[in-house]
């Protein structure tokens, strides 16, 4: 256990549990209004997509575009058995069977795909997502187009940040583990990966499977917290926009990635008011922000104490030079 | 200890290596030398498990591996150096050295073995903690060479190890293979710079569009007209 959740165990649970314990009470005090509740409840979904589809594109190499396709598989599933046992035992059996559905389908797709590299693989998750997509267009359960309509809410803030935090958790311990370290050497030179005798489609299939089981969670509080899904929402764009985030946030870094999620989301929703320019002003932020710092916000590095001592420094040095 | 008969190996319709028969005793320098596209390195990247044969053996030490894993061969103590050196270019020295040694688990044996190569590689103990890509080439050749040896190999095979180096480095290269191979390493050398590599190897093969042409001692090659000629530059 203490493996892991990895070590500075204490530092980082007392961190958790403060975060977990100030929104709680702004929400209880009313600080935190529904709308910006919905806001927060997008980042934290957000941050699951993202910090798992680093796992497959940023640390593994893996450039997979269907992302949204395991998110729609936890969604549906979880839904379908909220509709038939509602309560909150049905939403968390639910979303694990959701989220280990997506990491069977993850699996099935990953074992023949992951040969491919590069563009081909991109190619094919994205084949993957639209037929996982039109499957649930076309099943009676599933109530095609029109969507299903889940009208219990279960999330809370208790069940978001357990599952963001576990996400978060879990995949940062699995990259300093030493199969996190098999993974970054198959994005780094798959051959030589191969020389030192790492298995590179066991780790790529790992990494894909773990990537596909955490977006399959994220779908399933999407669907419980905003009642509503249809198989639109889990198109090729939602995919990009996952991948954006983890672009955006720098390949490679989880802290980049949590970061981005959050901005994002803030971006989107500032802009919320002037509807016409919304995606004008998103986009030209995207394009500048990526001009200036290709790498991503935060690049591979995690955001960590030594960074800020290393900034700090750096400041500190460039004023005495000055003075 | 290594034997590989009758290689076939195809890229597609391609018929890369055709035939080929190649034995590496304990303890030899064995090279294989040859011009560009004669099946070198594919040789190399057969005996080491990272490219499929179509037909013929490969057997380590009277066992057969003709089918066995990359994974497995290095357990059974084959290391690859690639061509290129394809070190992990933003992981730091010490974790590509660690990587070399991903499939071990005794780790003071580890440990004995990184101290090992840090003296065999002194710049490489002074860069531990830098990221590989900033090594220059010899030095990433150093750290690939480093990085193969961390698997404790019986067979270390060398893809190029003079590849884009300065003159004085490639002399430096060969002269840690020679010593390498004086403590007990078997070699296997793949190499276009056919003078340096006959010079150190016991034994050697000709290559030439997927067929061996010529094969004897180092020193009767240097010697042979059709070597100087076609190699060594008269």
């Amino acid at each position: 256990m203490q493996k892991l959740l990895g070590s500075n165990f204490l530092k980082k649970a007392i961190f958790l549990a403060a975060t977990f314990g100030l929104v709680q009470l702004l929400i209880v005090t009313g600080v935190i209004n529904p709308f910006i509740m919905d806001t927060l409840t997008t980042i934290c979904i957000n941050i699951i997509l993202a910090v798992s589809l680093n796992l497959i594109t940023g640390f593994t190499g893996q450039f997979s575009l269907g992302h949204a396709g395991f998110m729609s598989i936890g969604a549906y599933t979880c839904t379908i058995i909220t509709l038939r046992v509602p309560t909150t035992l049905g939403f968390i059996t639910g979303l694990l069977a959701g989220a280990i559905l997506a990491a069977l389908v993850g699996a099935v797709v990953g074992l023949p795909t992951l040969r491919l590299r590069g563009d081909y693989l991109a190619i094919a998750t994205l084949g993957m997502a639209e037929i996982i997509r039109i499957i649930f267009l076309n099943l009676d359960i599933t109530n095609g187009a029109a969507g299903l309509f889940n009208n219990n809410q279960y999330v809370n803030w208790f069940w978001l940040f357990l599952f963001t935090a576990g996400t978060v958790v879990l995949i940062s311990n699995f990259i300093k583990s030493s199969h996190g370290r098999a993974c970054i050497s198959i994005r780094e030179d798959e051959i030589a990966a191969e020389a030192v005798g790492i298995n590179s489609t066991k780790y790529k299939v790992t990494a894909f499977v773990m990537g596909a089981f955490f977006a399959g969670i994220a779908g399933s509080m999407h669907s419980s917290y905003f009642y509503f899904i249809k198989p639109d929402l889990f198109g090729f764009l939602k995919s990009i926009n996952i991948l954006v985030i983890v672009v955006f946030g720098g390949l490679g870094s989880i802290s980049g990635s949590i970061i981005a999620a959050i901005l994002l989301a803030l971006i989107s929703t500032s802009l919320q008011s002037i509807p016409e320019l919304q995606m004008v002003i998103y986009a030209a932020m995207l394009i500048t922000i990526m001009l200036f710092r290709p790498q991503g916000l935060m690049g591979s590095k995690e955001l960590s104490l030594s960074l800020f001592k290393k900034w700090s420094s750096l400041i500190h040095r460039k004023n005495g030079g000055e003075a | 200890m290594l034997e590989i008969t009758d290689l076939n190996v195809h890229f597609g319709v391609i018929h890369a290596i055709k035939g080929i028969s190649i034995k590496v005793n304990e303890g030899e320098i064995v090279t294989l030398i040859g011009a560009n596209g004669a099946g070198k390195t594919t040789t190399l990247r057969t005996v080491s498990g990272l490219k499929k044969l179509s037909s013929g053996t490969i057997t380590l030490n009277g066992m057969d591996i003709t089918h066995s894993s990359a994974q497995d061969r290095v357990k059974m103590g084959i290391s690859h150096v690639p061509e290129g050196r394809r070190i992990f270019s933003t992981m730091t020295v010490l974790e590509n050295l660690e990587l070399g040694a991903y499939l071990r688990r005794d780790k003071s044996e580890i440990a004995k073995d990184l101290s090992m190569v840090y003296e065999r590689f002194p710049i490489l103990a002074d860069r531990k903690k830098q990221a590989a890509g900033t090594l220059s080439g010899g030095e990433q050749q150093m750290l690939a060479m480093g990085r193969a040896l961390m698997s404790r190999p019986k067979l270390l095979c060398l893809d190029e190890p003079s590849m884009g180096l300065a003159p004085l480095l490639v002399q430096e290269i060969f002269d840690i293979i020679r010593d390498i191979n004086e403590k007990g390493t078997t070699i296997l050398l793949v190499e276009q710079n056919a003078s340096m590599a006959l010079q150190i190897a016991n034994r050697a093969y000709v290559m030439e569009t997927g067929s061996i042409t010529l094969t004897g001692t180092g020193a009767e090659l240097m010697q042979s007209d059709d070597i100087k000629k076609a190699y060594l530059g008269g």
